[in-house]
């Protein structure tokens, strides 16, 4: 059958009237559904961080609350951080986390916005370095707003290396555990700590030309001892399967995850003292998105966002907050206690950096980053 | 060369001037620009050469490459041959070509993952220790030294070069080695007199890949090896990871090149030698 449709004067066979029907009732349908999907499209937050912070145990309650879609880019160390803004444009990111220490040069290369400072829990701080942390403020100018903390120290195998050794980085040098000491692929921390044992204190990153000769000759000490250096899979590994029998560089943030796992390992802050490594977020310049950004960072503060901070499954960290230690004690007792993050305790964290036995990680004072490096290939090679 | 034939060579000289030639061009220049501010600035500096040519920990990674490279490509050679002499001239066609599709499967899977597995196997309280416990010995260290590296490049590496010296024994006349047998040659004589200098070119060529795969590697000398001491592809990564160097590493980067075009090279020359007339 074909009809003459009268004003067009086209032929309208059965099949073209009952393929337009089909499309017209289809499309009526579908209508609703479609702009409704579209109207609900996640927003999509840009995130720079380390492995672990646009992963679903952290972001995932938080996406579901904001309609947001976080697409996380991760780096490895602060120096890959500022390379990856420095090479993209303005706007690329929306949320960069940084490592305290770098906050300082994101800023004087504008990189970052402003925040306003009372957007964000300053009055519930552990601690009141947290609330001026060294760097995140430029004059009265906050910059970054710091989220989590850990701390670095001696890392051992248990059933090697006793608890009472492992109070002094000495038992790097143990002579049972040659060949079995693992390094954290960074020159930072494990220099810091080579400062930190040989008395440097609260000096550790500022090194004049003797002291930093005494450091390099204490590493290279300790050269004989190492059996090999590991980037983040191979120090879980290394020390999981006991080919490392203690490891330098690194703290609770790695041997945590394989306490839960049932590794023998421990961590622990020596009598030299332990390095602090900081997490702090900061909106990047020329995002579209700073009001949801704001709004994370703000949750990442709360309760809530700290307890998922401090059981995050790629690297446990301590709270900042009392609220957020109080939800922790209160959700998760069992790991609260074994961060010593219990009032009263002596290994309290907070009570750690208030004793100074805790110092702030920093890049070096009187020395540039490479000649750190230089100095770390040359003990790699040796 | 008529039209027809270059628009057939063009897509291979496209490439190779896309992919190889222009990176290669911008990499060199790459080694003369400077780092401000985590930001490479274009420049016309000898400064990165002269740095890291005057660093010792430079050349100990170097000649530890080098030599690293060498001894794996000896050791390849060596075990490949005997194998691939069997599934040339002893098996049927039909087994040896079972035989190179089980060798190319192992391609198929991840070289990373593979070489992760050694970690079960190399262990302290790995399968090898076990296994030697049992008679009273070890346990050995063979994971982080320059045996577990060894191990992981053989790994990548092997299987290709049975694969090249098969197809090179097979290709040869086999009337020339019965010529040789039916002459009283031994087959010792036979072998090195008649088989390996006819397969000459392609047990070089085989060589001549597993030298520069196992050069260029970072996977094994990092996971099994444990960076102790670090070959030149870690010293890249090492590089660019602090301070974004990317214009020293491109000067390590380029170090590699020269090397291996200076090999390479060799290597060739030596494949396609003619023997002087007597």
């Amino acid at each position: 059958m074909s009809e003459r449709n009268p004003s067009s004067g086209t032929l309208v066979t059965r099949r073209r009237f009952l393929h337009g029907t089909a499309a017209a009732v289809g499309g009526a349908l579908a209508a609703p559904y479609v702009v409704s999907r579209a109207s609900a499209a996640p927003t999509e937050l840009t995130m720079l961080a380390w492995y672990g912070h646009g992963e679903p145990d952290i972001v995932g309650a938080f996406e579901k609350a904001n309609n947001v879609k976080f697409k996380p880019k991760y780096y490895a160390g602060g120096d890959n951080m500022l390379a990856l803004i420095a090479q993209s444009p303005p706007g690329t990111y929306d949320v960069i986390l940084s490592d305290a220490e770098f906050v300082q040069q994101l800023n004087a290369a504008g990189y970052i916005e402003p925040l306003d400072p009372n957007d964000y829990p300053f009055d519930d701080m552990l601690h009141d370095d947290f609330t001026k942390f060294p760097g995140h403020w430029d004059g009265d100018k906050l910059f970054s707003m710091m989220v989590r903390f850990g701390h670095l120290g001696v890392s051992y195998n248990t059933k090697a290396i006793s608890a009472e050794e492992a109070t002094s980085y000495k038992c790097f040098w143990k002579p049972e555990v040659k060949g079995k000491v693992g390094h954290f692929d960074w020159h930072l921390p494990t220099l810091g700590m080579m400062s930190l044992y040989n008395g440097n204190g609260a000096g550790l990153w500022d090194l004049d030309d003797k002291k930093w000769k005494a450091v390099q000759k204490t590493t290279m000490s300790l050269r004989p001892q190492v059996g090999g250096f590991f980037d983040y899979g191979g120090t879980f590994n290394s020390l999981k399967n006991g080919e490392m029998l203690a490891m330098c560089g690194i703290g609770d943030w790695i041997t945590g995850v394989l306490q839960k796992d049932g590794a023998p390992v421990a961590s622990v802050i020596p009598k030299e003292g332990g390095i602090q490594w900081t997490e702090s977020y900061c909106i990047g310049k020329g995002s579209s998105k700073a009001g949801i950004v704001k709004k994370f960072i703000q949750y990442m503060l709360s309760p809530e966002g700290q307890v998922k901070s401090a059981q995050m499954a790629a690297y446990p960290a301590n709270c900042i907050t009392k609220g957020g230690r109080a939800a922790l004690v209160a959700a998760d007792r069992a790991e609260a206690e074994r961060t010593n993050q219990v009032d009263g305790n002596p290994m309290d964290p907070i009570a750690l950096i208030k004793n100074g036995r805790i110092h702030y990680r920093n890049i070096p004072v009187k020395q540039s980053l490479e000649d750190w490096n230089d100095f770390w290939s040359e003990y790699k090679n040796a | 060369m008529n039209r027809f034939a270059l628009a057939f060579r063009l897509p291979i000289i496209v490439w190779q001037g896309l992919f190889f030639l222009g990176p290669l061009f911008f990499m060199i220049a790459m080694s003369f620009f400077l780092v401000k501010n985590y930001r490479m600035e274009e420049a016309f500096e000898l400064k990165n050469w002269a740095r890291m040519l005057t660093r010792g920990y430079v050349w100990d990674s170097y000649w530890y490459t080098l030599g690293l490279a060498a001894s794996v490509t000896v050791v390849a050679t060596l075990v490949a041959f005997p194998a691939a002499f069997a599934l040339a001239f002893r098996v049927s066609e039909a087994t040896r070509r079972w035989a190179i599709f089980l060798l190319i499967i192992p391609f198929f899977t991840s070289y990373l993952v593979r070489t992760f597995s050694w970690y079960v196997i190399l262990a302290e309280s790995g399968v090898i220790n076990v296994g030697l416990g049992t008679v009273g010995l070890g346990p050995y260290t063979l994971l982080n030294t320059p045996v577990g590296t060894i191990v992981g490049y053989l790994t990548l590496l092997l299987p290709l070069v049975v694969i090249l010296q098969t197809i090179a024994l097979a290709n040869i006349d086999r009337n020339l080695v019965q010529a040789a047998r039916n002459l009283g040659y031994p087959p010792g004589r036979t072998l090195f007199a008649v088989i390996v200098p006819l397969a000459k070119t392609g047990l070089i060529i085989a060589a001549l890949f597993c030298f520069i795969l196992s050069f260029g590697d970072f996977v094994a000398p990092y996971y099994l090896g444990g960076s102790k001491p670090p070959t030149l592809p870690i010293l890249i990564i090492d590089t660019t990871k602090s301070g974004q160097q990317w214009p020293r590493a491109a000067v390590v980067a380029v170090m590699m090149m020269l090397t291996l075009f200076a090999i390479a090279a060799t290597a060739i020359w030596l494949a396609y030698r003619k023997r002087s007339a007597a």
